[in-house]
């Protein structure tokens, strides 16, 4: 047993909820208690679902647990087939079924006799493998069982195209990303010939052989299909994710590899005049975020590469880079190594707190925990992986890849260091002036002089905190009776602000 | 003359797990500590449907069992008693909460009895709720912690009952938020009636003696279990009344209780009239809307009769589980209502199908849906208007003085889109699409 108040990575059958609910035209069965169909309210709320999400419980009561599910699974199964008519049903078990230990492969043999969807029993272990390796695992049974039953002669499209691999559902900005990809695929002339699983009919399963190569954004979930791909069809795949300048120039390159054309050309103009990143970072603005304290954490592909990023396009000291990816511990520490003083892999966010508390860097770029805890904290925090929130589903284009991508990522870098300069900048100068409201004017000088040093001195805060400081000082001045303003009063209010 | 109809359907239905009356129950009860036995599936429903109080260092925490426990290779003894240790330093709450889940039900791990030798151990209490999937739906969790609670509540002492003899000792039990339950309180004393206690009170050591001759009422209509545990384990004498939700269960309840105390009721009917009144910018909004209660959280019945008396008409009400006993006087109020308010009654449907209830609403177009979030933008996004069924949950609705509360819930949907509503687009996706 383990204590635990919160954790990065769901259950196993989340995951396959996930890779089951993103297809279009397939209908998931859950073998659970009452309750257990929560992945419904998560996709109907966070990703503002207009359809019903496909998904129903068959659900486990008292009687099945002194009689079997025996008829009830089989008949959920026959009935949504023909109230929905779905090309696929998935059958997925949840920790609660997996300890019964019911034969549900038998009813899923005894169903398929009877209806036209074909069916699978997802194969998840719900005490060893968490989310993103059973949405993995799931994805990879789901293919190969269309795959292998389909003999036919491939042939590969005229023109060289791709798949992408690990489009989902409650993903993290995954829908950006994907239209990100296409229109940098587009611009190289490459078809995209399937997105698995995003809205992919079950039925267009067999086309996918006839792409070129394959593409997996993100190392979580799509790497087990791209292997089985590899090793049934001999199709490369590129693993690679293109976030960041550096590393998109080096997807493009191994596109490069594989469709034999140059892109040289194509991957400077992008980097240099397209991208506003590159230009960014050779700006003053950027020069005062060098050597800056940044703490990095999230699943393993946004933790290695915004690692990358923030050290190696932006000069800023990554003090720790950590991710709950435990299962890719090693790739995470590969990845990082050079660009970080030290890494951290844990599923346990006190660690990643504690690892806050210590370093107290300026910034903090993590999860949704890490951006509570820097609340806590007072440390400015950008999101840059799941577990998200509601607000992480933004409505406009937001990619975190691609050339598009960098913008977005240097924005959230900046906005996020900037916040924190300022507060940092109000501390020093007197702090937030919202508790008591003085007057009803923003500022008044009646009775108040400010001589010409303390002008000149207050002349020299930065603009956007200078009103407050105004008034925190003639707040203070005239708390103790003082009619002129001077340098040395404007010191006195710090001080006495600072207590 | 009609009267009420009862059907039963599959149980395939979306709700809350019970296990999050955690959530409301450790803000109630501030020296609690709630540990929730389970797996990886209950945290994370936990984590995603509390959302923010999970960040502020919260009174519950999860015992996430391993494959170890479910394979027996670990002692469940030594394992809870190391995670109680660990609780009582660093929190040191006056009570420890074990919830059981669905898994502890099917692993059979024996709660109750490891419980006490833990508790001598640690020497603070430890009460067991099997608050599980298995048996129970949302706002049941709570009925199971309560009825746990109601065995520890202290014996009424023989002094105290001699010296009221007149007045014997009145206990409500359910646990609303603190403010709330001083309303009801203080309605209660106008009316001479004096409350010796709550069940749940605001902290664990001030709960009410319970004994023969103590009167009992519920403020909630999903709380049987502990209603039966008072009657049958600690000897109360139930008082069966109609809930306090909206003006006039509030003052039915208050009636009820009046009647066995012997009390003539005052004031009460320019009370209600009063509140009515001051609703009536609500009522006229709602006044001959149609209502469909899909049915999660038990509170469906009150809810609807409310509505009724509200000038709604309700179609349906779905319920998780409908106990006809503990309920007896809301139903009755509820027939009562139906037919003074003349409208149709509706059809009851316990253990309800949603996927049969989406036919239903399709063909019946309710002017509103009472429903979970899993079908709330799904339904908006085909024209119908919803409201989001948990928030009844959380909001505060019992009392006279809350009634606008109920209705702020109810016309909100109805404002709104009154609002959107020359914009023609309120239908957002296709036609065909409107099936599952």
């Amino acid at each position: 047993m383990k204590l635990a108040y919160w954790m990065y990575a769901g259950p196993a059958h989340i995951g396959t909820l996930r890779v089951g609910s993103s297809f279009k035209n397939v209908h998931a069965i859950m073998h659970a208690p009452l309750g257990d169909d929560y992945f419904n309210v998560m996709r109907s709320m966070l990703e503002r679902e207009r359809d019903f999400t496909p998904v129903t419980a068959s659900i486990v009561d008292r009687h099945v647990l002194t009689r079997g599910s025996k008829e009830k699974v089989f008949e959920n199964i026959i009935c949504k087939d023909q109230q929905e008519k779905p090309d696929f049903i998935l059958l997925t078990p949840t920790c609660t079924s997996s300890i019964l230990q019911e034969d549900l492969n038998n009813f899923v043999e005894r169903a398929t006799r009877q209806t036209d969807s074909n069916i699978l029993l997802a194969d998840v272990n719900h005490y060893r493998i968490n989310e993103f390796q059973a949405a993995d695992r799931t994805l990879e049974q789901i293919i190969a069982f269309y795959l292998d039953r389909t003999a036919e002669k491939i042939e590969k499209t005229e023109k060289p195209s791709a798949n992408i691999l690990g489009i989902f559902t409650l993903g993290f900005h995954h829908q950006h990303d994907c239209r990100e990809i296409y229109r940098l695929l587009t611009d190289l002339g490459i078809q995209i010939n399937q997105i698995i699983p995003e809205g992919c009919f079950i039925t267009d399963l067999k086309k996918i052989p006839e792409a070129w190569f394959n593409i997996v954004p993100y190392r979580e979930i799509g790497l087990m299909t791209a292997l089985y791909l590899e090793k049934k069809y001999n199709m490369p795949y590129i693993s690679t994710t293109p976030m960041g300048l550096v590393e998109t120039a080096s997807w493009i390159r191994e596109i490069s590899k594989i469709v034999d054309k140059n892109y040289e050309e194509y991957i400077d103009k992008q980097t240099r005049f397209i991208s506003q990143a590159a230009w960014f970072s050779r700006s003053i603005d950027c020069q005062n975020l060098t050597g800056k304290k940044a703490l990095v954490f999230g699943d393993a592909t946004h933790g290695a590469y915004m690692t990358k990023i923030l050290a190696r396009e932006m000069g800023i000291n990554v003090c720790c880079a950590g991710t709950y990816c435990k299962n890719d511990g090693d790739w995470f520490r590969e990845q990082v190594q050079g660009f970080c003083d030290q890494v951290l892999i844990t599923e346990d966010h006190t660690q990643v707190s504690n690892m806050i508390a210590e370093i107290e860097p300026a910034a903090i770029f993590g999860t949704q925990m890490e951006r509570h805890v820097g609340k806590r904290l007072d440390i400015p925090c950008g999101v840059i992986s799941a577990p998200i929130h509601i607000q992480n589903f933004p409505l406009s284009y937001r990619p975190f890849l691609g050339y598009e991508g960098t913008n977005q990522i240097a924005d959230l870098v900046y906005n996020s260091f900037t916040l924190g300069m300022e507060d940092h900048l109000l501390e020093i100068f007197g702090g937030h002036d919202v508790k008591t409201v003085i007057t009803k004017n923003l500022s008044t000088d009646e009775n108040l002089v400010w001589n010409r040093e303390a002008e000149n001195e207050l002349q020299k805060i930065p603009g956007f905190v200078r009103n407050r400081i105004k008034r925190s000082t003639e707040k203070f001045a005239r708390s103790k009776k003082i009619k002129e303003i001077t340098v040395e009063v404007m010191y006195a209010a710090k001080e006495a602000l600072s207590d | 003359m009609e009267t009420l109809k009862f059907e039963c359907e599959t149980g395939n239905y979306h709700t809350f797990c019970p296990i999050s009356c955690v959530s409301w129950l450790y803000q109630k009860i501030s020296d609690s500590f709630f540990l929730v036995i389970g797996t990886k599936t209950c945290g994370y429903f936990l984590q995603n449907a509390l959302g923010v109080m999970i960040f502020a260092e919260p009174r519950y925490a999860m015992a996430e069992l391993e494959e170890g426990d479910i394979s027996a290779q670990l002692h469940d003894f030594d394992e809870l008693k190391r995670l109680c240790l660990q609780i009582q330093k660093d929190r040191n709450p006056s009570i420890i909460v074990w919830i059981g889940t669905c898994t502890t039900e099917i692993i059979k791990m024996d709660l109750e009895g490891i419980a006490p030798k833990i508790e001598e151990f640690i020497g603070r209490p430890i009460i067991v709720a099997r608050a599980n999937g298995l048996d129970y739906a949302f706002t049941q969790g709570e009925d199971t912690v309560l009825a746990a609670m109601a065995h520890r509540c202290p014996e009424v002492s023989a002094l105290t009952n001699t010296t009221n003899k007149c007045i014997p000792p009145l206990v409500l039990f359910g646990s609303l938020p603190n403010t709330v339950a001083q309303q009801l309180t203080r309605e209660l004393e106008h009316q001479g009636i004096h409350i010796s206690g709550w069940l749940p009170e605001a902290r664990y050591e001030e709960l009410p003696e319970l004994g023969a001759g103590v009167f009992v009422c519920g403020v909630n209509p999903f709380l049987s279990r502990t209603a039966i545990t008072l009657m049958r384990r600690r000897k109360c004498r139930l008082i069966g009344a109609p809930f306090p939700i909206g003006p006039d269960g509030t003052r039915a309840w208050l009636e009820k209780i009046c009647q066995v105390f012997n009390k003539t009721p005052h004031n009460l009917d320019e009370r209600e009239s009063n509140i009515w009144k001051n609703l009536e910018d609500y009522l006229s909004l709602v006044r001959g809307k149609s209502v469909f209660f899909m049915g999660d959280n038990l509170l469906e019945i009150s809810l609807a009769r409310f509505l009724i008396r509200c000038g709604m008409i309700v179609y349906e009400i779905g319920i998780p589980y409908m106990d006809k006993r503990f309920q007896a006087s809301e139903l009755q109020f509820l027939e009562k209502t139906c037919q003074e308010m003349s409208v149709p009654m509706p059809r009851i449907v316990e253990k309800p199908d949603n996927s049969n209830q989406i036919q239903r609403i399709r063909a019946m177009k309710p002017d509103l849906v009472i429903t979970g979030l899993a079908h709330s933008n799904p339904l908006e996004a085909r024209g119908i208007t919803t409201k989001w069924s948990v928030e009844f949950t959380f909001a505060q609705i019992h009392g006279f003085i809350n009634a606008r509360d109920i209705l702020e819930l109810v016309t909100r949907p109805l404002r709104r889109n009154n609002h959107l509503n020359n914009l023609g687009w309120s239908k957002l996706v296709n036609e065909k699409s409107f099936v599952f």
